[in-house]
């Protein structure tokens, strides 16, 4: 078993959100939670095919850092992307479409759970390599720079948010993007997902120096390690990286420390993880946190939590119906947007 | 005008679209202060400023994934490779984000960009710098795959592969950059997926792409001398290939050989002779004939250089070879 790291401690006081905050960021980790447990069963069922990276466990960081964004600004994803894709916007039923191969897809049923792309939305992608999206990512970044100090567009302020885990911060990818980002004071967010495993090989036998956000203090970049259960913890630390990126003030690297609570795929056995490791953090589930956190405060009330739950439940069931009745794509459409049209 | 080097056309080209479009910027090793290891790029980095013409660090994947991104979101990056073979290193973001991102997002997003430099044989560069990396993208779906062989063709062709809205692999030659050629005043484009009838014959069709272009007008003018009448045509798009062109001359000489620089195995030649087999099978009076590059490393030695690209006399004995046949 890993060794387990210290949490960071974090003031709750730095990241106070209104009622209404709260509630669209809980609305928003319930629907990551139910759209994937509705998933496992449209896997089990036969009705989803491939791999499918579930993201269980890791509502935090997508809710905790997307929902700090503006419309237009970037998220560029892995293949671990779904709940990603539901935080920016794209509507459940074209993310459950996607996974059922139809044409009203968000990839048009060409993508599938690793591709999923949505440009009204942002979303750069879906990216199934382990860190080919981070360059991607810091192409969007730079575009945004490029309009801003190139091209004199002032309003060119946008920010990119690119997610992946910590399997991914061994490879070259990562340590070459985040020295240009730095080297040109691009406005990117790295946020890495550690939740301590690849698929069976843990984080402490892959990694020379676990402490994943310390590799941005090479590259001069500001990195901050946070409770990746703590959804308020993680908005705190996105809150600020994305006021820095905005202002022209550089790269955040933020490391979160999180955990799936299934295996790496729905095709991945889970035998390495122990039981007492699961458990462990499994009495952290970021959702029952944030709850407690909402009520404790006399944010909300139980009753308009509960509504939410209903609601998401009723979004997810009728987005697996939409994507039952939705067409296949169109056989004669095989070769289309190989090329642009135009 | 004045005659025109190559490496000069490339760079108005550059130049002339960087100024009509200001999304249009360049990216690579070397490009902007130093200009180019061909200097393709000189002064423009001067002229259009550091974020137009970005000096990147040595890291290909990770710029060439950087312009993905770039053009994902509307800029319409040009990509110099300081030695098209350097691109192995980006062969990931070449092939599964350049290439195939487009048709994965359901064509949610188009990928306006261009991959240019130098590839081919030199001379003595080693193994490493001598690569012919069209024959290892061609499989890749998504790419648009080009090269020139003149300066004329070298403007025209990277102005429009600029404009397309596609990534376009575009192969100059190493050997061919200070070739010189009176340029027209105004502005032109050539197109990517037309390929050029050099010299039109009767004989035999040369199908033929690059430096080997020239190779293969050398053997013409050696073969017109002993009574021969060849077609040369300069493939110029590797990928679509221009089966127009290539059809019609079939129809008219019904004899096809092919002459190209990468390695036989798994080359250029090898996908034309597939798919004029399945094509214009009928038409042939000939098994289609492939000159290729030997399938080894290229050598330093200059004389197993040489050994190992299709010289013009091999062209020329092979024409000769051809037309004794008795059909």
């Amino acid at each position: 078993m890993a060794q387990e790291r210290t949490l960071p401690v974090f003031n709750a006081t730095d990241a106070l959100v209104t009622a209404e905050e709260g509630l669209t960021i809980y609305e928003d980790m319930v629907l990551g939670r139910y759209f994937e447990d509705k998933c496992a069963e449209m896997y089990y069922r036969g009705r989803m095919f491939g791999f499918v990276h579930l993201y269980n466990g890791q509502e935090a960081v997508s809710s905790g850092v997307i929902k700090c964004l503006r419309t237009d600004d970037y998220v560029c994803s892995t293949y671990r992307d779904h709940v990603h894709a539901l935080s920016v916007g794209v509507p459940a039923r074209n993310v459950m479409a996607e996974l059922f191969g139809k044409e009203t897809g968000c990839s048009k049923g060409r993508g599938g759970s690793m591709h999923l792309f949505s440009a009204e939305h942002n979303l750069l992608g879906g990216f199934a390599f382990i860190g080919e999206g981070i360059p991607v990512a810091l192409g969007a970044a730079f575009q945004s720079h490029y309009r801003r100090n190139a091209l004199g567009d002032a309003a060119a302020d946008q920010v990119t948010a690119c997610f992946f885990g910590d399997g991914t911060t061994n490879n070259g990818q990562f340590f070459e993007c985040l020295n240009m980002a730095a080297l040109w004071q691009l406005p990117i967010i790295f946020v890495v997902e550690n939740n301590k495993w690849a698929i069976g090989m843990a984080h402490d036998r892959a990694s020379s120096q676990t402490e994943i956000y310390k590799k941005a203090s090479v590259f001069g970049m500001t990195g901050v390690e946070v409770d990746g259960m703590d959804v308020l913890a993680v908005r705190g630390a996105a809150l600020e990286a994305v006021r820095r990126a905005r202002a022209g003030e550089g790269p955040t690297l933020i490391e979160c420390l999180t955990y799936r609570f299934r295996g790496h795929s729905l095709a991945d056995p889970d035998e390495l993880r122990s039981k007492e490791e699961k458990e462990e953090w499994l009495a952290r589930d970021p959702l029952k946190r944030f709850e407690t956190y909402l009520l404790q405060q006399n944010l909300v009330k139980g009753s308009d939590l509960k509504a939410i739950r209903d609601r998401i439940q009723t979004l997810v069931d009728e987005a697996v119906t939409f994507a039952e009745q939705s067409p296949e794509p169109d056989p004669s459409e095989l070769y289309r947007y190989i090329f642009a049209e135009r | 005008m004045a005659d025109t080097l190559l490496f000069n056309a490339l760079r108005e080209a550059v130049d002339e679209e960087m100024g009509r479009d200001d999304t249009v910027f360049v990216l690579g090793e070397d490009v902007g202060v130093y200009g180019g290891s061909y200097k393709v790029t000189k002064g423009l980095y001067e002229k259009y400023g550091e974020f137009r013409v970005l000096d990147t660090p040595i890291a290909e994947n990770s710029f060439t994934g950087m312009a993905v991104g770039a053009a994902m979101t509307g800029l319409r990056p040009i990509i110099e490779g300081m030695n098209m073979g350097f691109l192995l290193l980006a062969f990931n973001q070449i092939a599964n984000n350049a290439g195939m991102l487009r048709y994965t997002s359901g064509g949610n997003y188009k990928i306006p960009m261009v991959i240019r430099g130098p590839g081919g044989v030199g001379r003595q560069l080693g193994a490493e710098h001598s690569q012919r990396l069209e024959a290892y993208f061609q499989a890749v779906p998504g790419l648009k795959i080009v090269a020139c062989s003149t300066p004329y063709n070298a403007k025209g062709l990277l102005k429009s592969a600029i404009r397309d809205n596609n990534p376009v692999l575009f192969f100059e030659h190493v050997l061919l950059y200070n070739l010189k050629e009176d340029l027209p005043d105004h502005e032109y484009l050539v197109p990517l997926d037309q390929a050029e009838v050099v010299r039109p014959g009767e004989d035999v069709t040369l199908l033929t792409y690059s430096r080997m272009r020239h190779h293969a007008m050398q053997a013409a003018k050696k073969l017109e001398q002993k009574g021969f009448d060849p077609e040369v045509i300069d493939l110029i798009s590797l990928k679509p290939l221009d089966f127009d062109t290539i059809g019609a001359s079939i129809k008219k000489t019904h004899r096809v050989i092919v002459v190209e620089e990468c390695m036989k195995t798994g080359g250029i030649g090898a996908e034309i002779v597939a798919s004029i087999n399945d094509r214009f099978f009928d038409e042939l009076d000939a098994p289609v004939l492939r000159l290729s590059s030997q399938d080894i490393p290229t050598p330093y030695n200059g004389k197993l250089e040489s050994l190992t690209i299709v010289q013009p006399q091999k062209i020329e004995e092979a024409v000769e070879k051809m037309m004794a046949l008795q059909i």
